[in-house]
């Protein structure tokens, strides 16, 4: 398919823009104005639609396939709530205006979602207290590092490094260093939680943080958990929930009761905004009561009289870590989703990911290599290695399911099963999707048995067949050059 | 329950499959005592009664103000066929395009988003995004530090004060020190720099237009830099660049800056978009996703992310930045809105917001007792000089339906009795006049 730079003509014009009204001449010097304009493309509004409608048609998405991508909750997107962030009221509101005189009193809506939507996570997870500031996911975890660290240097303790199971997302480690930490990784054990007597043998007074994803990425529940808390306390190391995998505990088990000190979400993954196509997402983070005090400002305050005012007056604080006060229009749906939901909604959203999942599991365990067989939470591991005998990859069922019509899940993550085949079905799915799902991937699992080259050309059906990455890096091609 | 389909026949059924039975037994891996002590939520409501409550909420926000309010953040006009294209759920209802051939969609407008990138900068090298403007600043300075080894970075005080505070908080854990240079007549104080630069330095950051709407070429700024072996960094107005001459051609070594003037909606502070160009040689010093052209099996032009091995689930705790994501759907809308304005049209856009500033600032300077700020050029936001407090200036203009400007007072201090004024192509000639007067009547 062209690039619409490809498609350009020059002249065309896309949209007639706002024009002048006014006489008045500008006073910029030549000296500092551009001297040729950016080569955009030239293309009428019908050539743009076109061509966008033509890229949306090449790409899977919740709404057009399932997308079973393991840790990522690719749960339905409710149209309601799409429909309030495009709100006049919401959209068209400048994030300076609470700076202005009295001017909280021109953002009291926005104020008050940004108020009860923390409220609500509080109650969700058992926090003292959210703020809704960081940008993502990895977002919230570097700014959960950064308030654990203000914590301990408060507390004139020095501590350097910040504890990582090897089952962790990435980013964990990844958030940590980037705080100024030291990581330690420490192994899985065979029921496939965090290895406790390695915990302990690595936990020391150095530790300033104990960062967990519960359950984890193989989608286990750690029944250890309370005495790595205990342990953790007793090294004065603060506790640290990836709150990644909340979808599969609401309202069975709140971080804040378990003992968490800090505790990240994704609002696009369990509070159903949509992943973009890779964001925008929001991470609020919740505290324990000891941590307050070092909050990102600005903070929401709701006064006795019953309106909402920003609150800056907090030296501890580690300071600023959004330009405003976060991702509000992906807040605002995420608002809209638990209100929907309510409690009963919210219990049920658990009770059916985890059941979706585990039918899953129970179908596929015939055929796939299940490394962990027991209660999966809202997400299980399968790994390809009864495939690989025959020289097929988990990388080559995932293509193989997209010839089938799904998005595959995801494949090579977590790290410590080989061949792994990482699938988070979510609750938005009906049982005929999951039972159409398990039967393409037996009948790639019989494909793989008995003719394993048919599953290494596939995808065949997509606009693109594989593509070549060691390609990609070598041409180091970011951007399009005619004629280069 | 809305959004989830499971009838009890089909809950009974899956329960039988799975040899469980009850919902409950699934749980059973979670110990009793960590049963919640609480779940005090309301009941949920229907559809029509969440609306409804939103829409009460919308209503008290102020969006009926005339607004004058930039600061970095701008009202402009948005083409209506942005919309209806970033809500085609194939784009925002996929994730990060893992499997590139089911993400053609994404990664081909992602590709065309970083081009349009390089091209409104004039740089080599964009990635796909980062999440706002002043966490790209941070990037691009945590970038700067690993290219050179030094750990000091100047920072002009011309630069966006709420990106400045972002950048002390990012990195009080790092050790690195920021050595923040005073404004001279609106505009960087060339000697003071001159100055402050040494081996020690890693990068100068500065900003254009600064916070004061002044433009200015920092060229001069650029070969200074370079003779101390330290990196430019310019922040950047994407929209101004239509006019106004680009951070590429002054030799800035990283550029970044906030998307949310190419097509995205003021939307009370976010989502917006962060971006960040760099020269070819500092390609993979980027942190964020980079999305490059390849081929396919059977020779076709495809795109995949790229140069992967910089980041988070391939390096955990030795990648270049802690990003796993973009913002890919305000990506899509920026060069949308960037493809119907095209070449010509983001020229045009820009000279109309320019030329209503330009009258507006006279219009403005012309009300007795108002002085314009600075005598620097500038883009489409200017600092006028007041006889009275400006906060309160403000205040009694939003009586009259204006949201006026910004009280400089509130960031920089002895600028009490000073706003800034920031004009859009879509404010009218009747709006600013009816601004002007109000001010008059106000300050009489």
């Amino acid at each position: 398919m062209k690039l619409i730079y490809e498609k350009s003509s020059p002249g065309r014009k896309g949209v007639r823009p706002p024009e002048s009204d006014v006489f008045a001449k500008i006073e910029i010097p030549s000296a500092l104005m551009r001297k040729k304009p950016a080569e955009l493309p030239e293309v009428s509004e019908l050539d743009v639609v076109r061509h966008f409608t033509e890229l949306s048609r090449r790409n899977f998405g919740v709404d057009t396939n399932f997308y079973p991508l393991g840790s990522c909750t690719m749960k339905y997107n409710p149209k309601m709530c799409e429909q309030a962030a495009k709100m006049e009221g919401f959209a068209a509101l400048h994030p300076l205006l609470p700076q202005l005189r009295l001017g909280g009193m021109l953002t009291q809506g926005a104020l008050q979602i940004l108020h009860d939507c923390a409220a609500l996570l509080c109650e969700i997870t058992g926090m003292a207290e959210f703020t809704m500031q960081p940008m993502a996911g990895a977002h919230g975890e570097l700014t959960g590092i950064m308030l654990i660290a203000a914590y301990h240097n408060s507390r004139g303790s020095k501590k350097t490094k910040v504890i990582v199971p090897d089952s962790a997302h990435g980013t964990n480690p990844a958030s940590a260093a980037i705080a100024g930490y030291s990581v330690v990784t420490v192994k899985s054990n065979s029921r496939g939680v965090m290895d406790l007597e390695e915990f302990e043998k690595t936990l020391d007074d150095e530790t300033a943080a104990v960062m967990l994803t519960s359950p984890n990425t193989l989608g286990l529940f750690n029944a250890d958990l309370q005495r790595i808390v205990e342990l953790a306390r007793s090294k004065d190391a603060l506790m640290y929930y990836d709150g990644a995998n909340l979808n599969a505990i609401l309202g069975r088990c709140r971080p804040g009761d378990m003992g968490f000190d800090v505790v990240h979400l994704n609002l696009h993954k369990t509070f159903a905004t949509p992943h973009g196509g890779g964001g925008p997402g929001a991470g609020p983070v919740g505290v324990s009561e000891k941590l307050i005090p070092f909050l990102p400002i600005s903070r929401v305050v709701k006064r006795s009289d019953g309106t909402f005012a920003l609150d800056y007056d907090h030296p501890q604080s580690i300071g600023y870590i959004a330009p405003f006060y976060g991702n509000f229009g992906v807040i605002l749906k995420a608002y809209a989703y638990i209100l929907a939901l309510g409690r009963e909604g919210l219990v049920r959203v658990s009770e059916t990911a985890v059941l979706n999942a585990n039918y899953l599991m129970s179908k596929l365990k015939i055929a796939y290599e299940l490394p962990y067989d027991r209660i999966c939470k809202h997400e299980f591991v399968l790994s390809a290695s009864k495939q690989m005998k025959n020289g097929v990859r988990a990388l080559d069922i995932a293509k193989a399911l997209i010839d089938r019509g799904f998005h595959p899940p995801t494949v090579y993550f977590p790290l410590i099963v080989k061949e792994s085949i990482m699938i988070e079905p979510t609750e938005t799915e009906s049982k005929e999707t999951l039972d159409a799902f398990a039967e393409a991937m037996l009948e790639v699992a019989r494909v793989a048995d008995e003719n394993p080259e048919a599953l290494r050309a596939a995808p065949s059906k997509t606009p693109v067949s594989r593509l070549d990455e060691v390609k990609a890096v070598k041409k180091a091609d970011f951007a399009y050059i005619p004629n280069a | 329950m809305p959004y989830i389909p499971h009838t009890e026949e089909e809950l009974n059924e899956m329960l039988e499959a799975v040899g469980a039975s009850s919902l409950d037994d699934l749980f059973a891996d979670i110990p009793a005592s960590l049963s919640p002590r609480s779940f005090d939520l309301p009941k949920g409501k229907p559809e029509h009664e969440v609306l409804r409550t939103l829409r009460g909420l919308a209503a008290k926000n102020a969006t009926q103000l005339v607004n004058f309010v930039g600061g970095g953040f701008y009202d402009h006009f948005i083409p209506a066929a942005v919309d209806p294209i970033v809500s085609r759920s194939e784009f925002y209802t996929a994730y990060t395009p893992y499997q590139p051939e089911t993400s053609q969609g994404t990664l081909q407008a992602i590709y065309e988003y970083q081009t349009a990138i390089c091209r409104l900068v004039e740089m080599d090298v964009s990635n796909a995004s980062l999440y706002d403007g002043g966490t790209a600043l941070y990037e691009a300075s945590m970038m700067a530090v690993r290219a050179t080894g030094r750990k000091k970075i100047i920072v002009d005080q011309g630069v966006s004060p709420i990106y400045r505070v972002m950048l002390e908080s990012y990195t009080s854990n790092l050790g690195l020190q920021f050595e923040q240079i005073p404004i001279s007549g609106g505009v960087t104080d060339r000697k003071k720099i001159k100055d402050a630069l040494g081996s020690d330095i890693a990068a100068v950051i500065v900003q254009n237009p600064n916070f004061f709407g002044c433009v200015d070429d920092f060229s001069d700024i650029s070969k200074m830099a370079k003779e101390a072996g330290a990196m430019v960094i310019c922040s950047v107005y994407p929209l101004s660049l239509g006019l106004i001459k680009p951070p590429g051609t002054m030799g800035a070594d990283i550029v970044t800056g906030e998307g949310q003037s190419l097509g995205l909606p003021l939307s009370f502070g976010g989502p917006y978009l962060g971006f960040m160009a760099a020269r070819s040689e500092n390609a993979r010093r980027m942190p964020g996703r980079i999305v490059g052209a390849t081929e396919d099996t059977q020779g076709r032009r495809g795109f995949v992310l790229t140069l992967q091995t910089r980041e988070q689930h391939i390096r955990r705790e030795k990648a270049t930045s802690n990003i796993c994501s973009n913002e890919a759907l305000c990506a899509l809308s920026a060069l949308v809105y960037m493809c119907l304005l095209g070449k010509g049209g983001l020229q045009q856009v820009a000279r109309v917001c320019a030329e209503k500033a330009a009258y507006t600032r006279k219009r403005l300077s012309q009300i007795p007792g108002v002085n314009i700020k600075y005598p620097a050029p500038t883009f489409n936001e200017f600092a006028v000089e007041l006889p009275r407090d400006a906060g309160t200036v403000i205040g009694d203009l939003i009586e009259k339906g204006f949201a006026a400007g910004f009280p400089l007072g509130r960031y920089y201090e002895g600028m009490e009795r000073s706003m800034l004024v920031a004009v859009t192509e879509k404010r009218t000639k009747e709006e600013i006049g009816r601004l002007a007067e109000a001010l008059e009547e106000v300050l009489s």
